[in-house]
C-alpha cells in the first residue's frame, strides 16, 4: 500500500488543475515510476495524488503544419522511441529515452515526468536542452510557455507551479531540420542505470560561403542544383562548415545545461578541421559545474564531460557527412 | 478508502472493492491469489512482478490498481491452456533448464509473452536488451536466453520454428 491520503483520477487537464488548486497537499502522478518510488522511500507521504494517467489528450506525438512537433507529456518512453515522427525528425531523442531503466519502466515512465521531476540525470534532459523545447504549462489562470532552457531552478526544482500541468512539449522545425545528433549516456551498466553523465551534441552542416561555386565538390555542376549540392556533401567534406551546433549535458551541473559559449566558438568552423575536437573538449569544461556523488567523483565527471563531447561531436558529424570524414579526422 | 473497480484478469471479468492505495501487485496477490506475481524489490528494478496490461509488460509494484479500470491483465496463471498444457514459452523454459529457484521466472515469462505478441523475431543481443528489466540472482541468464531464442529468436541451423 502506498502511503497516500486521497486519490483522484482526473478526467481532463482542467479537472486535474481544479483538484490540484483545491487541495494544497495534492501532487500530480503520471507514469508513477518516480512518484511511487519516492513514496515508497517515505518522501512526500500522506498527501493527495491527482492522476493524469488516463487523460488521452496528453498522449502521443503530432506535427503541426509549420513542422512543429507536439509531444504529449504522458507519452511513455517506449511509445516515444518507436514513434515514426520522433524516429524521422529527432531520432536522438528516441535513442536517449531508450536508455531509461529497463523495458517495463519505459512502458510506464513518461517524457513529461522525466522533465517535471527536475532531475539533472534525466536521460531526455541533455537532448531536450539542445532542441530548445518549449514547455506548455497550464494552470488555474491559463497557460504559459517556458523554454526548457529556463525550466530548471535547481536539483528537483522547476518553474512549474504545484497546480500546473505540463500539457505539451513543442519542438520547432528550425530546431531539428537539417540537424544530426548524438546522445551518449555514461553509466556503469547498460540497463537499469541512472546516468553518471549524459551528453548530447547536435550539428547542422552547410557549404562554406567562400566555397560556393569553386569548391572541390562543385566541378561537376552548378552550385544551386540540389543534386549537385548532395554530391558536394558526399564528395567534399572539406568545404563543409558547422552552420549550427548545440551542446547539452545532464549531470554536468545541478540542472541540465547548454554550453552556449562553446557553441559560439565552434559555429562557422570547418567541419574537417581536426582541432574542433580539442576545442570542444577544452571549452565545455569552462561551462560546467559537476559535483562528486557516490556514483562518480567531480574529477571523473570532468573527464567524461570532455571525452563525451568529443565522441558525440564526432558521431553527429559522421551521421551528417558519412564515413568520408572519418579518415580525415581520426588523426585529430 | 475502498473503491469499486472492474478489470479483466486472465480473461475473466473481475469486479473488486480495492483500496485506492493498492498497487496492482497487491491486488493480484492478495485479493485474487495470483501468487505467480512475485514481490521482489517493490521499486521497479527486479521485474519479478511483471504482468501484461493490455498486452504491455509493466512492473505491477509501480502500477496503481486504480489505473487498471477496464483493462486486460495477464499473469502467468492465465497462460495455461484449457486442457492444462503449458504455453510454448513455459515449455521452452522447462526444456532449456531456464529455471533454478524460480522467483524471477513468472516475470520473465510475461516479458516473453509480450515479445511473442509482437509477431517478430529477435536476435540474442536484442533479447538481452528486452530482458534487461529482470534480475535473476541464480544468474541463469544464458539458459533463459536459450529458452527465449527457441520461441522468439531466429531459428538455428536445423531450421526449427
Amino acid at each position: 500500500m502506498y502511503d497516500i491520503e486521497r486519490y483522484i483520477e482526473a478526467v481532463s487537464v482542467e479537472d486535474a488543475i481544479q483538484h490540484l488548486k483545491a487541495d494544497p497537499d495534492a501532487s500530480v502522478i503520471s507514469g508513477g515510476t518516480d512518484v511511487l518510488v519516492r513514496l515508497r522511500s517515505g518522501k512526500g507521504v500522506g498527501g493527495t495524488l491527482v492522476s493524469i494517467h488516463e487523460i488521452p489528450e496528453l498522449h502521443g506525438v503530432d506535427r503541426l503544419l509549420d513542422g512543429t512537433l507536439v509531444i504529449g507529456p504522458a507519452t511513455c518512453f517506449s511509445d516515444l522511441a518507436k514513434d515514426p515522427l520522433i524516429r524521422s525528425c529527432v531520432p536522438y531523442l528516441g535513442e536517449a529515452v531508450e536508455t531509461v531503466g529497463g523495458p517495463q519502466i519505459r512502458n510506464m515512465g513518461t517524457i513529461g515526468g522525466n522533465l517535471c521531476n527536475g532531475a539533472t540525470s534525466a536521460d531526455s534532459a541533455a537532448v531536450m536542452q539542445t532542441l530548445n523545447a518549449r514547455l506548455v504549462l497550464q494552470g488555474p489562470d491559463g497557460s504559459r510557455e517556458v523554454p526548457v532552457t529556463e525550466f530548471y531552478l535547481g536539483p528537483g526544482k522547476t518553474v512549474r507551479r504545484r497546480d500546473e500541468i505540463l500539457t505539451a512539449i513543442l519542438i520547432e522545425a528550425k530546431d531539428y531540420l537539417g540537424f544530426t545528433g548524438c546522445y551518449i549516456k555514461y553509466g556503469k551498466r547498460k540497463a537499469m542505470e541512472i546516468a553518471t553523465l549524459g551528453c548530447c551534441v547536435r550539428v547542422k552542416l552547410g557549404p562554406a560561403p567562400e566555397d560556393s561555386g569553386e569548391g572541390p565538390g562543385t566541378e561537376n555542376g552548378g552550385g544551386q542544383d540540389p543534386a549537385a549540392l548532395q554530391t558536394q556533401n558526399a564528395a567534399g567534406p572539406k568545404s563543409r562548415i558547422i552552420r549550427d551546433i548545440r551542446i547539452g549535458y545532464g549531470v554536468a551541473a545541478p540542472t541540465p545545461i547548454r554550453c552556449y559559449k562553446t557553441e559560439n566558438l565552434l559555429r562557422g568552423r570547418s567541419a574537417s578541421d581536426p582541432s574542433i575536437y580539442e576545442l570542444i573538449g577544452e571549452h565545455v569544461l569552462e561551462e560546467v559545474q559537476p559535483r562528486s556523488s557516490w556514483r562518480a567523483s567531480k574529477e571523473f565527471r570532468l573527464q567524461l564531460i570532455a571525452e563525451l563531447a568529443r565522441r558525440a561531436l564526432r558521431e553527429a558529424m559522421l551521421s551528417s557527412l558519412g564515413n568520408s570524414l572519418l579518415d580525415q579526422t581520426s588523426a585529430g | 478508502m475502498l473503491q469499486i473497480i472492474n478489470m479483466y484478469v486472465n480473461g475473466r471479468r473481475e469486479e473488486l472493492a480495492v483500496d485506492i492505495r493498492e498497487s496492482l501487485l497487491e491486488t493480484l496477490r492478495e485479493r485474487l491469489n495470483l501468487t505467480s506475481v512475485k514481490k521482489g524489490c517493490g521499486v521497479g528494478e527486479c521485474g519479478a512482478c511483471t504482468v501484461l496490461v493490455d498486452g504491455v509488460a509493466v512492473d505491477a509494484c509501480l502500477y496503481l490498481t486504480m489505473w487498471a479500470e477496464g483493462k486486460h491483465i495477464l499473469t502467468t496463471e492465465g497462460l495455461k491452456s484449457p486442457t492444462g498444457e503449458l504455453n510454448p514459452i513455459q515449455q521452452a523454459f522447462v526444456d532449456e533448464a531456464a529455471v533454478q529457484c524460480g522467483f524471477c521466472t513468472p516475470g520473465l515469462i510475461m516479458t516473453a509473452v509480450e515479445l511473442m505478441g509482437k509477431g517478430r523475431k529477435y536476435t540474442r543481443e536484442e533479447l538481452r536488451k528486452e530482458i534487461a528489466g529482470h534480475l535473476c540472482r541464480c544468474t541463469g541468464y544464458e539458459n533463459i536466453l536459450n529458452a527465449l531464442e527457441k520461441v522468439v529468436g531466429y531459428p538455428k541451423e536445423q531450421g526449427g520454428e
